[in-house]
């Protein structure tokens, strides 16, 4: 069996990337995938904590899968808010959003 | 299954039953967009709304601490009371809404905004209600997914679009954070109950410290914190301003009492508590002087209000330093006081920008030759904010401040003292525009229409009256709990 550190390297990895991505990103929809990188070393934590840890209850799987789903909500107002900005400027750059600066 | 169970959470399924009632009232009775004139109007949800608490305030004090659903669902007394706060807030926000929604290209759309705002609401009373971090995740995304919306709420105009991308994207990094920190608890612990975490919690493990700071900082972000407050200004700028009112109260006052109530259950172990302490202190600092600095120099009242509506969350998490029940009475008095006065500053700011259109700080010039009555009116919420003694900012401050010196944090309160003054300063520059500066072509007087009238009423109301009733203070005191 897969040992319980390398798993949590991976997603510990995945978390950072997650993050260097969104600071580093100049398209809100890459920044988008770098949030959803986020979520899911999130959702791997959860699950190989309840499978390695403590195998006799759910509650990790369980947390695992309604974040899913809530983040999928999230992106897809993220992505409408985007389409929005798009059908005004053409362009869904980071660097357009500074109409308000300070 | 026992069905009874659903009894205990009544509050909810009761505001659940609004919001059906007022999704058919929009399916009926919408506006037609031809003639432009609907019967759905604002009277219909404030009524309902009001209804509400009513029948959920009244019988608060007979009922005793239970839960429901095996613990996912806890309920204590306090949590009604702060409920009943945020419906106040609620209809405040609605009524100071009409002359907005009337506009021609928002009458449509007048459903949408009651039904988004009492969803993210539905959000806010399972988060405070939640005994488990699943429903507590659950209610915080269901209380901010529906406000993006809200604030995008202008589709057509371009600040609201950039506001909203930049409320949705720091949300989800910051549930991101919050989420991770969660699994790691997680790992601690094995479980997700705030209970059995705070029995098991351990407060020398990386892991349990990690978290614990991962979800301050997920929490820090929604209540705009300093080091997580950047998308504040830009968000409240370039939000509707009815709106901006909302999530500078509504939304800001239940994230920091859940802050407290999910630090006091699942963290209230004592090396925990040292370390949220220490964590808390350098926030508040951060919070209340920086947020003052930039407050100065701000040309926009929205903007001004959102760093002004930074630093008063670093007086309330004042009230969360050491978890002392003194601390959870004085946080939630100062939440009702700081409601009535942000919500009054709101309504007339709202109202001026409904009739003319202006909303910097430089167009209030000579608002008191103008509109005598919307400027007196203004200045009593703004030292109420700032905290002069016959207003009731003064004695929620100083209740912030008691529990605070009393828990053993001089240095704070002394810092945050300080800080009340330079606060002072940039208050009283709006009062000096709207008294004192000259304009030769200020704001031309107009009429506020009723539903603006009775919200300044309720808003001026409280500001006077929570003062001088030492009685609020009692009361909430009556329901207040600490660490054990």
């Amino acid at each position: 069996m897969i040992h319980l550190d390398y798993i949590l390297i991976i997603s510990a990895v995945m978390m950072f990337a997650g993050i260097f991505g969104f600071l580093t990103r100049r398209s809100t929809l890459a920044i988008l995938l770098s949030i959803e990188l986020m979520l899911n070393a999130t959702d791997i934590n959860f699950a190989v904590f309840n499978r390695m840890l403590y195998p006799e209850g759910y509650e990790g799987y369980f947390f695992a899968l309604f974040s899913i789903a809530i983040s999928a909500a999230e992106s897809a107002i993220a992505i409408a808010i985007m389409i929005n900005i798009y059908r005004m400027l053409k362009n869904i750059s980071v660097d357009e959003l500074q109409k308000m600066k300070w | 299954m026992d069905y009874s169970q659903f009894l205990i959470m009544h509050e909810e399924l009761s505001l659940l039953a609004v919001i059906a009632i007022l999704f058919v009232a929009d399916l009926i009775m919408c506006p037609d967009k031809k003639s432009g004139r609907g019967t759905f109007n604002t009277c219909l949800p404030v009524v309902l709304l009001a209804a509400h608490t009513l029948l959920n305030l009244l019988p608060c004090c007979e009922a005793a601490e239970t839960s429901a659903f095996g613990g996912m669902y806890q309920y204590t007394p306090m949590m009604t009371l702060m409920k009943s706060i945020l419906n106040v807030g609620t209809i405040i926000v609605f009524l100071m809404a009409h002359k907005w929604l009337s506009r021609e290209e928002n009458l449509v759309k007048q459903g949408e905004f009651y039904l988004l705002t009492l969803f993210t609401l539905f959000g806010m009373y399972l988060m405070i209600s939640s005994g488990h971090f699943l429903m507590f995740f659950i209610g915080l995304e269901l209380a901010s997914v529906p406000m993006t919306a809200l604030v995008a709420f202008d589709k057509c105009r371009f600040e609201s679009a950039e506001a909203g991308a930049k409320f949705i994207l720091l949300a989800l990094f910051s549930s991101a954070l919050l989420l991770y920190g969660v699994s790691l608890i997680y790992g601690a612990t094995g479980t997700l109950y705030f209970s059995e975490i705070g029995v098991l919690l351990s407060g020398n493990s990386v892991l349990s410290i990690f978290g614990l700071v991962l979800f301050i900082s997920g929490m820090g972000f929604k209540i705009s914190l300093v080091p997580f407050h950047l998308w504040t200004a830009d968000t409240y700028e370039g939000a509707p301003t009815v709106v901006t009112g909302y999530l500078s109260v509504i939304s800001k006052g239940s994230a920091a009492f859940v802050l407290m109530t999910v630090l006091m259950k699942a963290f209230g172990t004592c090396a925990l508590v040292e370390a949220w302490n220490v964590g808390l202190f350098w926030i508040i600092i951060a919070s209340i002087t920086i947020a003052n600095l930039f407050a100065i120099r701000q040309k926009n009242l929205k903007r001004f209000m959102a760093f002004s509506a930074i630093s008063q969350a670093g007086y309330l998490i004042l009230g969360v330093m050491d978890g002392t029940a003194q601390g959870m009475t004085s946080l939630v008095f100062y939440l009702l006081v700081y409601m009535a006065a942000n919500l009054g500053a709101f309504v007339v700011m709202t109202t001026i920008e409904q009739n003319s259109g202006k909303i910097g700080i430089d167009d209030y010039d000579g608002l008191y030759q103008t509109n005598p009555k919307l400027a007196f009116l203004m200045t009593l919420c703004l030292f109420s904010l700032a905290g002069i003694p016959p207003f009731a900012g003064f004695f929620s401050k100083f209740f912030v401040f008691m529990a605070a010196f009393k828990a053993g944090f001089h240095l704070l309160v002394f810092i945050a003292l300080v800080n009340t003054v330079i606060s002072l300063y940039y208050y009283l520059l709006i009062v000096k525009a709207m008294y004192i500066k000259p304009n030769d072509n200020p704001i031309a007087t107009f009429q506020s229409d009723g539903y603006t009238r009775v919200a300044l009423f309720l808003s001026i109301l409280g500001v006077i009256v929570l003062g001088i009733g030492g009685v609020f203070y009692n009361y909430i005191d009556l329901f207040s709990y600490g660490i054990n």
